[in-house]
């Protein structure tokens, strides 16, 4: 059993098990949970990239995702015939390109003078969405519908297929996310993170390395606002991707593991699985007696009640809670005791 | 051994993480159904920012519903039938309620979702699942194109007959379009995709009728707008309209109210014209005017039915009786009389028992009410008629304008017709954009109509 020990043999161990998923017939599991679960997956792993392995906090996610649903929309718009994954790699590359931009200040800004600089961008980036129509082909009204899209002829229209070409999506670019957390980038960030005297000293080119991470994380949350707009909610609109996304990024990043690529798994089926659950069971136990509102209320303040009780007894994640469990070893890499949790 | 027993807690764990996930999978239990039934999915907002407006709508459309199930015994013998399910007017959650429900046994009738972003996420999946979307007084303009859009029904009125109803209004005021040539107007507008989407129609009225026109921004809340009103009161128009969103609303009547612009020259559209618009501005709001498709208050024969029936057995749905008549709950009224007259003309067609969707939208295309037909509903002067086609899915809806006494609405004018035909044009161009986006070949609705 040593070989789900290894990070990869459970990562093919989970692509299994997503695969499997598949055989379920059900447009609600993969339309109202495993989709949606998957795009925040991939935006909360490229948020830990910049958060959690290089120790810049960012409050812009949600803009970051809105620059890469808007992209796709526009390159395809602007680009008839252009194939639709080109498209995508095309957003994140344009948002990893904006995300370099507002990464430009955490050269010399740290700790929540960053979050500041993110946060403008948060706001920015929905306030030229909104206000300049040629983001959304010439769309007065500012919110389009994704049209329909294909891959060499092949529409993906149905639930299964736009589940199917996600976790495709997302099993390559988690898989090198793997490989870059253990390159000698990926333990640059790591040395950036818990001191950076101590790391220029050590030779490492401070500069380049905290703009790989920006454009990396860019990148992964470029592409994961594509496939939230794209193979999930089918909708582009600027107010989808407001400061409450971005802050639930970053609480599906605390929650699940700082620093480890399956602590962006875990917190997401954490922020958006066990909501559905709650919902789901609330709905069936109590639907019939007290209001919809009611229970959703209940609901919300359950989940806060468990995310405090949580954060209480695993300040380190639900990554760290499963490698104290003993499935794993240890894989992620927490903030070495001592250092303080401000993300300089 | 050890690695037996870890194995094994993996595939424990895996069981447990997996269990609730298939029972979620699980389709919703059909209910033991030998009675007929028309199920209606209630994509509600209780709670969060807009739940006045969600309670409101969602209370008036369970009680007429309510009225039909035990004045008439449901229609022509088919009891209606709903369930909600919480959207927080969130998208995402919208989408997830829409799967939840759209498996149930019998199948839904028709998607109420009363929220523009939930409605356009929608809009694919109803086309494929082959059931109306009704997006009443709001929702895409251009789906009012039903050749384009043949599940989607923006009933009674769509923004941009919003929006030419309202200068047509303000011309009525002025003594005639004639003399809009001498009048400016600004428009305050909500800093969203909503506030902006009327832009280009203000516009094109603007140069049609010659008024002096001035389009201005608040951002989104909208809590601070002096610099908008200072500009305005510089500006010095004859009518402000008022296109808000929310807290905005009562924000703009009190800064009006602060530089001095009378509030009986500003003009709400359809999302700034309920009482918990005017309400909070206090004393500013004494004299605002705003669009309605529908009246307020208790004295039409449906609601006095709803309240004598439905409340009498204890089963009214709003917890604050003092908000039935409200412009919100009247809304929800006259949304279950469309929904249920739908039912009604479909059933003529294809027979009295439980329909499907595709037939049910059947009879939205063929909903004819005409004045006497909506007086016999109870509904005269409630609202005035309402007229869908295969190729309008919007039903010349007609509408009127309220005036804020203080305390409650009072209609002031007649109903009112905006321009269709100047509006189709455009309607139509923006409506053939989308089908060649998305692949669509609208249909011909001038054999559809022979042909049925």
């Amino acid at each position: 059993m040593k070989f789900i020990r290894s990070e990869p043999a459970a990562f093919g161990l989970f692509l299994l098990l997503a695969l499997a998923m598949a055989l379920i017939p059900s447009d609600y599991l993969f339309d109202a949970v495993l989709t949606p679960f998957l795009a925040v997956s991939l935006a909360a792993l490229g948020l830990n990239i910049l958060a959690g392995y290089a120790g810049q906090v960012s409050l812009g996610s949600a803009a970051f995702m809105a620059i890469g649903a808007f992209s796709t929309y526009d390159l395809l718009y602007y680009i008839p015939g252009l194939p639709l994954l080109i498209a995508f790699a095309g957003a994140g590359l344009i948002t990893a390109a904006v995300a370099l931009v507002f990464g430009l200040p955490g050269l010399r800004l740290k700790g929540f003078y960053l979050a500041i600089s993110t946060l403008a961008a948060q706001f920015f980036v929905q306030w030229v969405f909104t206000n300049f129509p040629w983001f959304s082909g010439g769309d007065s009204s500012g919110v389009v519908n994704a049209p329909p899209i294909a891959i060499g002829g092949i529409l993906i229209g149905s639930p299964l297929r736009r589940y199917l070409l996600s976790l495709l999506i997302v099993a390559v670019l988690s898989g090198f996310a793997l490989l870059l957390t253990r390159s000698r980038v990926g333990q640059s960030f790591l040395a950036i993170r818990d001191n950076e005297l101590a790391a220029r000293v050590l030779g490492v080119n401070v500069l380049k390395t905290k703009l790989i991470a920006c454009a990396v994380s860019g990148f992964y949350i470029g592409i994961a606002g594509a496939l939230w707009a794209y193979l999930y909610v089918r909708l582009i609109e600027p107010a989808g991707y407001d400061l409450n996304f971005s802050f639930e990024i970053l609480f599906v990043v605390i929650i699940g593991g700082l620093a480890s690529v399956r602590g962006a798994f875990l917190g997401a089926a954490f922020m958006v699985v066990l909501p559905l659950a709650l919902s789901r069971a609330g709905a069936a136990i109590f639907g019939d007696t007290f209001d919809s509102g009611l229970v959703d209320i209940s609901e919300q303040i359950i989940l806060g009640v468990l995310i405090i009780l949580f954060l209480r007894l695993e300040p380190q994640g639900l990554s760290a809670l499963i490698s104290r469990l003993g499935l794993k070893k240890k894989q992620s890499h927490p903030l070495p005791s001592g250092v303080s949790h401000e993300f300089n | 051994m050890n690695s037996i027993k870890r194995l094994s807690a993996l595939l424990l764990t895996t069981a447990i993480a997996g269990a609730p996930m298939i029972t979620m999978a699980q389709t919703m239990t059909p209910q033991s159904s030998t009675a007929q039934e028309q199920y209606f999915p209630l994509q509600s907002y209780r709670v969060g920012p807009y739940a006045a407006g969600g309670t409101g709508f969602f209370g008036g459309f369970i009680d007429y519903m309510n009225l039909i199930n035990l004045r008439d015994g449901g229609v022509n013998g088919v009891k209606l039938t709903w369930s909600e399910c919480e959207t927080q007017y969130i998208v995402e959650k919208g989408v997830e309620c829409y799967e939840r429900m759209k498996n149930h046994v019998p199948a839904p009738s028709a998607w109420n979702p009363l929220s523009v972003g939930i409605a356009y996420a929608m809009i694919p999946d109803v086309t494929a699942d082959k059931v109306p979307l009704i997006t009443i007084d709001h929702g895409r303009t251009d789906s009012t194109d039903g050749a384009v859009f043949p599940y989607v029904f923006p009933l009674l009125m769509n923004p941009y007959s919003e929006t030419s109803a309202i200068v047509n209004f303000i011309g009525s005021r002025s003594g005639g379009d004639d003399k809009l040539a001498t009048k400016s107007i600004v428009v305050l507008y909500h800093g969203s995709p909503y506030g902006r989407e009327t832009i280009p129609i203000y516009a094109l009225l603007a140069k049609k009728y010659g008024f002096k026109l001035q389009q201005i921004e608040v951002p989104d809340p909208g809590t601070e707008q002096e610099a908008q009103w200072l500009q305005i009161r510089r500006i010095h128009p004859d009518y402000v309209v008022l296109r808000g969103w929310g807290v905005m609303n009562p924000v703009a009547l009190k800064t009006a109210q602060k530089v001095g612009f009378p509030a009986d020259h500003i003009v709400g559209n359809v999302w700034s014209n309920s009482e918990e618009d005017a309400k909070p501005a206090g004393d500013a709001a004494k004299g605002y005017i705003a669009l309605t498709t529908q009246a307020t208050g208790t004295q039409y024969p449906v609601i006095q039915q709803i309240e004598q029936t439905v409340y009498t057995a204890g089963k009214g749905d709003m917890a604050d009786k003092s908000r039935i008549g409200s412009v919100y709950y009247n809304l929800g009224v006259v949304n279950g009389i469309l929904n249920v007259e739908a039912v009604r003309i479909a059933q003529a067609k294809y027979g009295d028992h439980t329909l499907t969707g595709d037939q049910i939208r059947w009879g939205f295309e063929h909903l004819n009410l005409d004045p006497t037909k909506v007086q016999a509903l109870g509904a005269a002067g409630l609202f005035h008629s309402i007229d869908v086609t295969c190729s309008d899915h919007e039903g010349h809806g007609l509408v009127t304008f309220q005036q804020w006494d203080g305390t409650q609405w009072h209609r002031i004018s007649d109903w009112i017709a905006p321009d269709w035909a100047l509006l189709r044009p455009i309607i139509e161009a923006s409506a053939n954009k989308y089908a060649a986006q998305n692949g669509i070949t609208p249909r011909n609705c001038g054999t559809q109509v022979a042909s049925n």
